[in-house]
């Protein structure tokens, strides 16, 4: 099924895309709902528990779809009924964007990774906005702390995405430098030399350690902490509302993970084992959806397994000093690596 | 909310809130998330247990004092008695004197595990939370071993105990004892020497030293601050006279007294292991004798109507000093009048002092940080997942399941 890049037979281009797409964010969701189900269950064994059903999640999903949409009285309706929409709408749209194993992205070529990065930060003001007009004190808190936690890991999240774009260029990677299929195309590690390689690692720990502020999880899971101030962000929120920013969550997780695979673990199955024709694609689709489940097991269940949970400020002065010098140092690496 | 601008906010953290156990307003003034100032109300649960025990005998009176609190129901039994043995001039027997020290130091383990456990929850540490909990089934399954109950035990009785340590009670309580000497390392581990339980619980809720002299703490919460205060130390009771015990304070281990939350936790902690020292002494050095100073209920009871006085005594329980104090009036079946002083009474007073200069997020920490009491109750039913079948469980079936679960741990 690969896409053709044609610009003839644009009307059926069009529609092919957007049969495509909804599949696609059906897709996404539906998976998203049960790899957090996967991660529950993990989590719970981790701590000698038995856990809840591996379809837990899309239960409380249907759940509270069903369920009466409360609006507080102090709250200002467009903007807390709107963000929910918005949050789940822009994590959903970043699916469109990765390319899933060897396939293209629906969208590939109209939007890069800037893009993508855009999209995750319009998911979090989304939810922060939601915070602010529910007219709740403790929203109001979650907020501001969501504002915050984003100002602090967009540093070292912007130093990571830079870094590899300038070493695409200069390494002269085939593709857009700032295009996911570039990095999906060739290994960033296939390129590097041994300094390089080092380079790659931090940046590679460095995104790692910003995954679970933008999903949301221990030990960065401050904007919604439950023991201090009552789920934060959504405390208000209940119904259709919650349901959207549960999934929302959900779908952030896995696209952030399917970020990191793309960029540092493209590998493919299909090219390893010489497979042909629609079996390549598949094998690699597979393969894709099971190095992201790998990601988000190793980089948001068993830190959160882990840890406890930070003050914001805390998180704020890790993201900055260790994290954002953690990035600037694979920057100096890579950049080493180009020079020398 | 802006920061710096001295505007501040009220925020207020309950009367319910997830942190919290237990019904309890704290009215917090925030700049940005810095707290300024706290205003503690409390209020919500006041039950009437006093004026209660107004209308029963001293004997009913026991299991109200029972039921004050849901964790150290022995500690409030064994401070009521002893209370009463005072106004009374009932001498206790030795062997039941050392079987109360046992049950006060087992009640003091799963106290201290409760609280370690909850106190990482609290800053969403939920895998040291289970573990405690996981370690704290132990004890729980001990007492229920010795007692018949998990949690009011009905053990202590004027005059003496009611229930005696068998040779198999004996073997179930040394076992608990090694079990922890072995596992609860890793709880101690996993907690001290995690870097965001330091960054956590460090100068979070200080109390200084000072301040704890002046506002009256008392117990973990004053030995937090280096003070060392132990009515087990500084005016035995029942078998501690005979033991040589020391208070723990934080200076003794980490050669500072930062008086904040992470001191506390590390003073319950370490009083686990001094816990598990005392009731092994009590179990080598058990003296044999009688259980009761007058097994013959309705004799007791005529001899308790006919007693008059006024009777003090104070405990250390696992939160600190506990105060009861009850009068008897001659020719009178009831209680003239019994007072009750928990620690949290003494230890709440400080609240406001540890909020000060912290922030939001520290909130619920800090005011679990004193272990305030809690209560709770319990209903149950049945599920069998894979017939999907939903059963309430009768009451009789219940005590039924419950006995047949006793009778398992205690090894008959």
């Amino acid at each position: 099924m690969q896409r053709e890049n044609q610009e003839g037979d644009g009307g059926m281009m069009i529609l092919f895309k957007i049969l495509a797409g909804l599949a696609l964010l059906i897709f996404a969701s539906l998976l998203s709902l049960l790899y957090e189900g996967i991660d529950r269950i993990f989590h719970a064994r981790m701590q000698s528990r038995l856990g809840p059903p591996l379809f837990q999640p899309f239960y409380d999903v249907l759940k509270l779809l069903g369920k009466e949409n409360i609006v507080p009285r102090r709250a200002v309706p467009w903007a807390f009924n709107g963000a929910p929409w918005v949050a789940a709408a822009t994590a959903l749209m970043i699916v469109l964007y990765v390319p899933m194993g060897s396939l293209q992205p629906i969208l590939g070529g109209h939007g890069d990774l800037i893009l993508i990065l855009y999209l995750l930060g319009l998911s979090a003001v989304a939810m922060a906005v939601g915070g602010f007009s529910s007219g709740s004190i403790y929203s109001n808190v979650g907020a501001q702390r969501e504002m915050v936690l984003m100002m602090s890991y967009e540093l070292p999240l912007a130093v990571v995405i830079a870094s590899l774009a300038w070493f695409a260029y200069r390494s002269g990677m085939p593709g857009d430098p700032f295009s996911l299929e570039t990095y999906v195309g060739m290994s960033v590690w296939s390129v590097a030399g041994w300094t390089g390689s080092f380079g790659i690692l931090g940046l590679l720990i460095a995104l790692l350690a910003v995954v679970p502020a933008e999903t949301g999880k221990v030990p960065m899971d401050i904007a919604e902490a439950k023991t201090e101030i009552l789920e934060g962000l959504i405390s208000e929120y209940s119904g259709r509302n919650l349901a959207m920013f549960k999934l929302a969550f959900s779908i952030r997780t896995l696209a952030m993970c399917a970020v990191v695979v793309s960029l540092f673990f493209p590998w493919s199955l299909g090219r390893l084992l010489g497979f042909q024709g629609v079996f390549f694609f598949v094998a690699d689709f597979l393969f894709f959806w099971i190095k992201v489940l790998v990601v988000q097991v190793l980089g948001v269940t068993i830190i959160r397994t882990t840890f406890g949970r930070f003050k914001i400020w805390q998180a704020s002065r890790l993201y900055w000093y260790q994290v954002g010098g953690l990035s600037l140092a694979g920057m100096v690496l890579l950049s080493l690596d180009v020079i020398l | 909310m802006a920061i710096g601008t001295g505007k501040t906010y009220k925020v207020p953290i309950g009367p319910v809130h997830v942190g919290l156990k237990e019904p309890i307003t704290a009215w917090l003034d925030v700049d940005g998330e810095r707290i300024i100032n706290a205003t503690i109300r409390p209020g919500a649960i006041h039950r009437g247990i006093e004026f209660m025990a107004r209308e029963r005998n001293p004997i009913q009176v026991i299991y109200l004092a029972e039921r004050i609190c849901g964790i150290c129901s022995f500690a409030h039994i064994e401070c009521f008695v002893r209370a009463v043995e005072d106004a009374a001039g009932i001498s206790v027997p030795k062997r039941a004197q050392y079987i109360r020290t046992i049950v006060l130091e087992l009640e003091r383990v799963h106290s201290h595990i409760l609280w370690a456990g909850v106190a990482c929850y609290t800053f969403g540490y939920d895998s040291a939370f289970h573990l405690g909990m996981i370690l704290r089934e132990k004890v729980m399954d001990v007492l229920e071993a010795l007692t018949g109950n998990r949690v009011n035990y009905g053990t202590g009785t004027i005059g003496g105990v009611r229930r005696d340590i068998t040779p198999k009670v004996e073997k179930v309580i040394r076992d608990m004892i090694n079990f922890y000497k072995n596992e609860f390392e890793l709880f101690y581990n996993v907690a001290t020497d995690d870097p965001v339980t330091l960054a956590r619980m460090r100068n979070v809720g200080v109390l200084s030293s000072e301040d704890a002299v002046k506002y009256c703490a008392v117990g973990p919460t004053a030995r937090g601050s280096g003070h060392r205060i132990d009515l087990r130390w500084s005016q035995p009771y029942e078998a501690y006279g005979d033991l040589d015990i020391m208070p723990v304070v934080p200076q003794d281990h980490t050669g500072e007294v930062y008086g904040d939350v992470y001191d506390r936790f590390l003073v319950r902690v370490l009083e686990v292991y001094q816990s598990l020292e005392i009731i092994e002494k009590c179990l080598d050095g058990l003296p044999e004798g009688e259980l009761m100073w007058e097994p013959n209920l309705p004799k007791l009871l005529n001899y308790l109507k006919k007693a008059e006085g006024t009777g003090i005594s104070s405990i250390e329980a696992p939160r600190g000093d506990d105060t009861h104090v009850v009068r008897l009036t001659g020719a009178e079946e009831n209680v003239t009048w019994w007072k009750v002083r928990a620690p949290t009474y003494a230890n709440a007073v400080s609240w406001p002092l540890m909020f000060k200069d912290n922030e939001l997020a520290d909130a619920p920490l800090v005011i679990n940080s004193v272990d305030p009491c809690i209560s709770c109750m319990e209903r149950m039913l049945v599920t069998e997942r894979k017939t999907g079948s939903k059963q309430i469980v009768t009451k009789k079936e219940l005590l039924n399941r419950c006995r047949e679960k006793t009778r398992k741990v205690m090894g008959a």
